[in-house]
């Protein structure tokens, strides 16, 4: 078990209202699985993925991340545990613009402290996998809007998380890029990489082993195609 | 850490207008404190060579009464000051710090005293022991010194300074002339010169009366001979070399503390040897000097502080701007540190950028300041360091907020923002 997450709800305070937004979420999740969570916008699916990437904390429930209790833990051992254990893909691919693509993909390595050699070394292998090979040197605005979220996902690959946390991944691209990153992510999920993606399109979440639906807060159907 | 410089460096060049713009209160500052600093040091480089001279660091000590020298030409032979013998002359010579000491007896402005044919002469005469030119840094220049035989025998033989050779003898050779002392022959056998020329700026009558006073020069004959032209056992002055410039202070102190245990004077004479230290005089000008600069480096501050709020300001603004960037980092692992860490890092690189270009235009408005005022400039390398130091330590106190609020940033929100 990659993840597992039990009764978790989350409030939102505005003001002096207590706003609900997840409510007694149960969510199990096996290594090498490929799941899309689908929902409308307003629905809590970023909520949601904010709490598996450990970037926010529930109101009440468990969540357990390769075996490790996620309650309690300081700033400090979350960072590194989504240094570790999680990576991001998001809408826009937020490549910091000063660096090469090679550099980009290193930087989470830089933050474990590994050395710059091996830092560059994996990073390149992480490029070559995403195809691109040619391009290790350009600054992201010498990269097409696919390039650029390809070069992200070989970020988030870099470190060898136990979990890819994709959201929206496509939705800032035209369609045949968009189709060039999915079916990166499903090569990545052949070879074994854990994938929970986040999106509104049926399409995209059609390439999943698995589709939650989640209205309100709550997920409300399930499970294997 | 040196990634984090780089990163900083190209930051800085990608923005280089906004850079320079926040530089420009950290540049004015330290400019003008160097070059504040620089003038000060010039002036005093400029008061210590122009009173001490590139001299022989050498230290008179005379005796005095009260603050004033006791001068022999216009007063009776003091009771109760011994003359000092050849041991005491040893001691002194061997106080700490000192290298060398010589004895002699003198009459400045001796109108009357000495003539060649029938003009007078007006410098100084002096009785000088054997190790007076040593001490004061004199080579024998035309014919020789005295020897041990005119001391013993009591020759009447006189030795010029150039500018009583020029003075008496204008265009002449001085050697084996005959000049005349209190109606005594004495023979000139030799002119003595300073090996190190020290020529003092003279700009005003003040300067002129410090550094020459009058200066015709002067004539030097044998102690031994002195009793000839004025009397016995007259209080004798002493010039002791001191090894260092720093020395001199102490060595006159010790050297008059020596003389004064063998004076057996009237309480209330006043009579005390005492040296005249130069060194102290240029510590009291130099101090006058300092703080009157020391006034407008305070000014100057004021710049470096505006300047630091300007800083904090940019910084403030990049860390708003760059909100998403941070975002993406706590996303990918990075600790606060981190966050806080490169933003100091970059407040205090674009800081002391602002210093090295401060310092330089420091150092070329110095250079401006010495053409135009004709007052020299000296770089203080240490100044020069301790400006860039100091206006890094200004990146890091004012970047210290903006570095905080960007490490404190909530990571959700941050991504939140596009």
């Amino acid at each position: 078990m990659v993840l597992e997450l039990r009764d978790i709800c989350k409030d939102y305070v505005r003001g002096k209202m207590r706003v609900p937004v997840l409510h007694h979420i149960d969510l199990n999740v096996e290594e090498g699985e490929y799941i899309a969570i689908m929902g409308p916008s307003g629905s809590g699916k970023t909520t949601l993925m904010n709490l598996i990437g450990c970037l926010d904390v529930p109101t009440s429930g468990k969540r357990i991340l390769q075996g490790e209790d996620l309650d309690g833990l300081n700033d400090n051992r979350l960072a590194d545990l989504r240094n570790r254990q999680i990576g991001f893909v998001f809408q826009s691919a937020d490549l910091l613009p000063g660096m090469t693509a090679l550099e980009n993909v290193a930087l989470p390595l830089t933050y474990r402290g590994t050395k710059k050699k091996e830092r560059l070394s994996r990073a390149r292998a992480m490029l070559e996998r995403v195809g691109l090979a040619d391009r290790m040197d350009h600054k992201p605005n010498q990269l097409s809007g696919g390039q650029c979220q390809r070069v992200a996902i070989a970020r988030a690959m870099v470190g060898n998380p136990s979990l890819l946390l994709a959201d929206e991944p496509t939705g800032a691209l035209d369609s045949q890029s968009g189709e060039q990153v999915m079916e990166l992510f499903r090569d990545l999920n052949e070879s074994g990489v854990t994938i929970i993606m986040i999106t509104h399109s049926p399409e995209v979440a059609a390439c999943a082993q698995k589709t939650y639906l989640i209205r309100d807060g709550r997920i409300q159907a399930g499970g294997a195609r | 850490m040196i990634e984090n410089i780089g990163l900083s460096i190209q930051g800085i060049w990608n923005h280089k207008l906004r850079s320079l713009l926040t530089m420009l209160g950290i540049i004015i500052g330290i400019a003008s404190i160097i070059a504040i600093v620089s003038t000060i040091k010039g002036t005093n480089e400029q008061i210590k060579q122009q009173l001490i001279g590139a001299g022989n660091n050498v230290v008179t000590v005379q005796l005095s009464q009260g603050t004033e020298p006791f001068e022999m030409q216009y007063t009776a032979k003091p009771e109760g000051v011994p003359v000092i013998d050849e041991d005491t002359r040893t001691r002194l010579a061997h106080v700490d710090g000192a290298v060398d000491a010589s004895l002699y007896t003198q009459r400045t402005y001796v109108d009357g005293l000495v003539y060649y044919q029938n003009t007078g002469f007006t410098g100084t005469l002096r009785g000088i022991d054997s190790h007076y030119f040593g001490v004061n840094g004199y080579n024998v220049y035309l014919g020789r010194g005295f020897s041990a035989t005119d001391y013993d025998s009591f020759r009447k033989v006189a030795i010029l300074d150039q500018a009583a050779a020029d003075g008496i003898f204008p265009g002449e050779n001085p050697l084996g002339k005959v000049i005349e002392i209190k109606q005594e022959p004495f023979t000139v056998v030799g002119v003595v010169a300073r090996s190190s020329s020290f020529e003092p700026k003279i700009e005003t009558m003040d300067d002129y009366y410090t550094y020459l006073g009058g200066d015709s020069g002067a004539v030097y004959i044998p102690s031994a001979d002195w009793p000839l032209v004025a009397q016995y056992d007259e209080p004798q002055m002493v010039d002791i070399q001191a090894a260092t410039t720093d020395d001199m202070t102490a060595v006159g102190k010790d050297a008059a503390d020596i003389i004064n245990a063998n004076l057996s004077v009237k309480e209330d004479s006043n009579l005390a040897y005492s040296s005249n230290d130069v060194l102290e005089r240029a510590r009291n000008l130099q101090q006058l000097a300092n703080a009157t600069n020391q006034q407008l480096v305070w000014i100057a501050s004021i710049s470096l502080l505006v300047g630091g709020i300007g800083v904090m300001n940019i910084m403030l603004v990049t860390v708003t701007e760059r909100t998403r960037e941070i975002g993406l980092k706590k996303a990918i692992g990075a600790r606060k540190s981190r966050i806080l860490g490169q933003f100091l890092t970059e407040a205090a690189v674009l800081t002391s950028l602002g210093g090295v270009i401060g310092v330089l235009t420091g150092i070329g408005l110095a250079q401006v300041v010495s053409r135009v005022s004709g007052s020299p400039t000296a770089i203080s390398a240490p100044a020069t360091a301790l400006a860039v130091l100091f206006s890094m330590l200004i990146g890091i106190i004012f970047g210290l907020m903006p570095a905080v609020k960007a490490a404190n940033l909530n990571p959700i929100e941050a991504l939140r923002r596009e």
